[in-house]
């Protein structure tokens, strides 16, 4: 963005007071997340920088909140949980949301919309309302309280994720290509494990992973249809953050954002090779 | 070609094309329909058959009907206007023997006072009573509890012996039945509801706005800088945009907690006293900082990809044309961006009104909303019906946004990430 050449004074002296305010709204953004990795060094339990941490005294950093996590077996039994139900449903949720999202990006495909609507609707159901439905009908048929349920509920909420990242691929797909493979003489199924799938790939990838992110931090349903055998990671910090509020979900917090720079950075990767695939220059 | 030109066409089998063709487009649809049907059917297992038993339990009024069915019977004959006679009375007692022996009045009398306080140790003290009550029971039933002399008990139960009700919409808007079957306002002291949706939407829409007043500069910059830049500034919202939820608002506790990061860093600077920390957490405060901090990227996506398809030429002719900067930005620029303001105000609305876990860890009293009512009546007060009564309120409220939201954007446009 820079400054035209005919430009007055007032208008380069506000360019630079609006990069100011831009700088200073990156800062808000990111700034919280940046704020915790050194507060889970602290060697005192408290939320807070101590004298020793800021005049950079090693005394004032430990590792103890880590190795306190470490050795939980409360945390550790979450992150169990949190991966069971997490790959669980996420398997389930792709290999659903895929197959729909094929037929929906179907030309004949009647009552789209409506359809589409309905598939999307767990993710703009508020969660507490969607919890709450599970709750009651989870508990008639016997759901409630098994990892099963929470399973199916957490599918639920993947699901809108794995169609509207598929559908988007294949909305951009050019079907002459199958046209194409069709007429070199392959089948069906060869076409579709040979042509559609590997161009297809990459949604389906980032599909996966919106929904595995979504059961990973989910909360609310959780909260009410899990007993205390499914404790999930999300809610082991849920009752750190109200009950005893100790460093170690400052440690896991930490670690948490270092995943999501993870999984940001394999979304990038797969951004570009998509790019790469349909001959554009990656920007 | 010996057909003539008014004969149909055919395929080479003799079939008329236009069958040919209409019997392959039913193939084409059946087997789109097939593709979905699984996930179809998951979700309406898993996900709208619990919302429509929600919206059911909102409006099922079993209890009475279940557990005084003699009673319920007997004030089929019943006037209304003054106490019932004897046989009622010999049916209530006849139903509370049952119900006692049974163990099962624990429901109605439960039921029965949410709409009438008294009515839970009235059913159950005069259950308890039970051995000791005979005939007459119209005199013995009023001499165990005074609420069966009372007109509006028997009221009461005559009106909620219907298997539906609408007394938990009316709770969940703050109204309820008179004795007589009026619908008046509850007493001031127990309106909550209404002053909670109030508040649940005049803040989300705050929220909104603050999210809008920070996200257009930086969508603005996103989209006008060259694209290597911008990439890498993306990652700066994106980053939170993929951090866990809990995470985020933990942070805002460990920021903004009186003994936290920025109440440290004022009391350090001189700015405030040390014993007169700002309470920036608890409150209304820091629901409304700690929101706007996560849901800001929901406003930038939406605003970033449409200022994308803005070609930066409209601009310059508007300078050209002897426009003034803030005038050209208002008059060419602005406008062309209220599809994007519309995506993501609607967008973040719609996710501010129904959003629970924030609220609830950093709202203290005064920063709660509609939502922690609903977890409330769940899971504190067991009053299911009355929570699913709100519930049904708020849904209907996100899909009328959600139509609005469709009807302008489309669902399917939604780009995540």
């Amino acid at each position: 963005m820079a400054i035209p050449s005919y430009a007055t004074r007032g208008e380069r002296i506000w360019h630079y007071v609006f990069l100011g305010l831009c700088a200073l709204i990156f800062l808000f953004l990111v700034g919280p997340l940046l704020v915790i990795i050194p507060l889970s060094f602290n060697a005192e339990p408290y939320f807070t920088f101590s004298e020793a941490m800021l005049s950079l005294d090693p005394a004032g950093y430990s590792l103890r909140w880590y190795q306190d996590f470490f050795t939980s077996s409360e945390w550790l039994n979450s992150i169990k949980n949190s991966f069971i139900v997490g790959i669980s449903s996420t398997l389930l949720a792709t290999v659903l949301g895929t197959v729909a999202a094929l037929g929906l990006s179907s030309r004949h495909m009647p009552a789209r919309g409506l359809i589409m609507a309905l598939l999307i609707s767990p993710m703009i159901v508020p969660l507490i309302i969607s919890a709450a439905a599970m709750f009651f009908f989870f508990s008639k048929i016997q759901l409630a309280q098994t990892y099963l349920g929470v399973i199916l509920a957490h599918t639920a909420l993947g699901i809108p994720f794995v169609v509207i990242t598929v559908t988007a691929t294949l909305s951009s797909f050019d079907t002459t290509l199958i046209r194409a493979a069709h007429s070199l003489g392959a089948n069906p199924t060869r076409t579709f494990f040979k042509v559609v799938l590997p161009l297809v790939t990459p949604g389906v990838v980032s599909g996966a992973l919106f929904a595995f992110i979504t059961s990973f931090d989910e909360v609310v349903v959780v909260l009410f249809i899990a007993g205390p055998e499914q404790r999930t990671m999300p809610i082991q910090m849920w009752s750190g953050i109200r009950e005893q509020i100790s460093p170690t979900i400052l440690a896991v917090a930490t670690m948490l954002v270092l995943l999501s720079m993870l999984l940001l950075a394999t979304l990038e990767l797969l951004r570009r090779r998509n790019e790469r695939l349909r001959g554009m220059s990656p920007s | 070609m010996s057909d003539s030109p008014s004969a149909p066409l055919t395929t080479a089998d003799g079939v008329p094309l236009k069958v040919s063709l209409r019997r392959a487009s039913r193939r084409m649809k059946l087997k789109a329909l097939l593709l979905v049907s699984p996930l179809l059917a998951f979700l309406i297992i898993a996900f709208v058959m619990p919302i429509f038993d929600m919206l059911w339990r909102s409006v099922d009024n079993p209890e009475v009907s279940n557990a005084l069915p003699r009673t319920v019977a007997a004030l089929e004959h019943w006037d209304g206007a003054s106490l019932p006679d004897e046989p009622v009375y010999a049916a209530l007692a006849q139903d509370l023997k049952t119900g006692q022996e049974a163990r099962n009045l624990g429901l109605v009398s439960s039921r029965l006072n949410y709409e009438k306080s008294g009515m839970r140790s009235a059913m159950m003290g005069t259950a308890r009573r039970l051995s000791r009550i005979e005939p007459p029971y119209k005199a013995a039933l009023i001499d165990a509890n005074d609420a069966w002399g009372e007109l509006d008990t028997w009221q009461l139960i005559e009106r909620e012996s219907s298997p539906y009700t609408l007394s938990y919409y009316l709770a969940a808007v703050d109204l309820q039945y008179t004795p007589a079957g009026e619908i008046v306002e509850v007493p001031d002291y127990l309106q909550i509801h209404l002053a909670l949706f109030w508040r649940t939407f005049w803040m989300s829409g705050l929220i909104t706005l603050l999210t809008l007043v920070l996200g257009y500069p930086i969508a603005f910059l996103l989209a006008n800088l060259p694209a290597r830049r911008a990439n890498l500034l993306m990652i700066l919202v994106l980053l939170p945009f993929w951090t866990s939820l809990l995470v985020r608002t933990t942070t805002w506790i460990a920021i903004l907690q009186s003994q936290g990061v920025l109440n440290d860093m004022m009391v350090a600077l001189g700015v405030v006293a040390d014993e007169a920390r700002w309470q920036m957490i608890h409150n209304k405060t820091g629901t409304i900082i700690a929101m706007t901090h996560i849901l800001l990227p929901f406003m930038i996506l939406p605003l970033y990809s449409v200022m994308k398809t803005i070609p930066p030429s409209y601009m310059r002719a508007a300078r050209s044309l002897g426009g003034k900067p803030f005038l050209s930005f208002r008059r060419v620029y602005f406008p062309l961006t209220i599809p994007g303001i519309a995506a993501g105000g609607i967008l973040v609305f719609i996710l501010s009104i129904g959003y629970y876990i924030t609220p609830a860890l950093v709202g203290g009293q005064s920063g709660r909303f509609i939502t922690n009512y609903i977890a409330y009546h769940m899971q504190t007060s067991l009053n299911w019906g009355l929570a699913a009564a709100i519930a049904s309120i708020l849904l209907a409220v996100v899909i009328v946004f959600y139509m609005v939201f469709n009807r302008l954007i489309g669902v399917d446009k939604v780009k995540l990430g």
